[in-house]
């Protein structure tokens, strides 16, 4: 069972910087083959300023820049990646990740709760993605469910 | 031939399905390193097994994001406005994944016409993995 102290912890604000190389093998790996991801001009045709990323790639800068954060925070609460499922996945985008972008995480435990007589666990995560100029970028929502 | 654009969109029309190739360890140990999610379960067969399942199985996000495929196929990718799933079943290696959507309402936000499309991921065996929907600006 995990405590409900939780709710309301914080990890570390992060940021991370938007490189190229990384949206074209997130593309790649998910057999994307617009060109908008890879190629710098067929991007600026499109009206972007760089290569832009798929929009699950949201959830990719969340975990590449907090991979060590999250880990800890999952560990104090207890939790072993072995029992955890991922249960639903929400973005509410503001504008598209683009190559060269310096985003800014913020991420907060905003619910725990039990469901099954206490047989499975839910842990609600929030995570608040800005950019250097200090705009919104994308909102995710994520529920990750805890096998007890 | 080019299927009917969203700018022509109706309550009830269906985006192209994308069908994908069947789920392999070289997709998922691919979308392991691309996506930063390093979990071992859907790479690893002996973490699997010690967690009580018969063999790796695939990232949920892989078919979310083949979702959003099927999506912004259809629609530019700067007028989602959102994108929701549930992950209500796990997709096994060697599984074909098929992505459908069909818009289900048409709805106006702060003066934008948009359209709020249900969104599925099944597997070939009519197994329904993903439940979901996105919001996309029409104009």
């Amino acid at each position: 069972m995990i405590d409900k102290k939780f709710i309301g912890s914080e990890t570390p604000v992060r940021t991370f910087e938007v490189e190229r190389y990384p949206i074209r093998c997130f593309a790649r790996a998910i057999g994307e083959t617009n060109p908008i991801h890879s190629d710098e001009a067929a991007a600026q045709r499109a009206g972007f300023r760089s290569l832009v990323a798929p929009p699950t790639f949201a959830f990719c800068v969340n975990m590449m820049a907090s991979d060590a954060a999250l880990g800890q925070l999952f560990r104090e609460m207890g939790v072993s990646f072995l029992n955890l499922l991922h249960g639903e996945q929400s973005f509410t985008y503001h504008q598209p990740i683009v190559a060269g972008d310096v985003l800014t995480l913020r991420s907060r435990i905003v619910d725990v709760y039990e469901k099954k007589g206490g047989a499975l666990g839910f842990i609600v995560f929030e995570t608040a993605v800005a950019n250097e100029r200090g705009e919104r970028v994308v909102d995710l929502r994520n529920v990750s469910v805890v096998r007890n | 031939m080019k299927p009917p654009g969203f700018e022509s969109v109706l309550l009830g029309s269906e985006l192209p399905a994308l069908t994908l190739p069947p789920i392999s360890r070289t997709t998922l140990a691919y979308y392991c390193g691309a996506s930063g999610d390093h979990n071992p379960m859907h790479v690893d067969c002996d973490f699997a097994r010690q967690a009580g399942y018969p063999d790796v199985f695939a990232h949920g996000m892989l078919s979310m994001a083949y979702l959003g495929r099927a999506v912004t196929d259809w629609v530019p990718l700067d007028r989602v406005r959102s994108f929701t799933v549930r992950f209500v079943a796990m997709t096994q290696l060697h599984e074909v994944v098929t992505c459908t959507g069909r818009v289900a309402e048409m709805l106006e936000v702060a003066g934008e016409k948009r359209a709020r499309i249900e969104l599925e991921a099944k597997t070939q065996k009519g197994v329904t993995t993903l439940k979901g929907e996105a919001v996309v600006a029409l104009q």
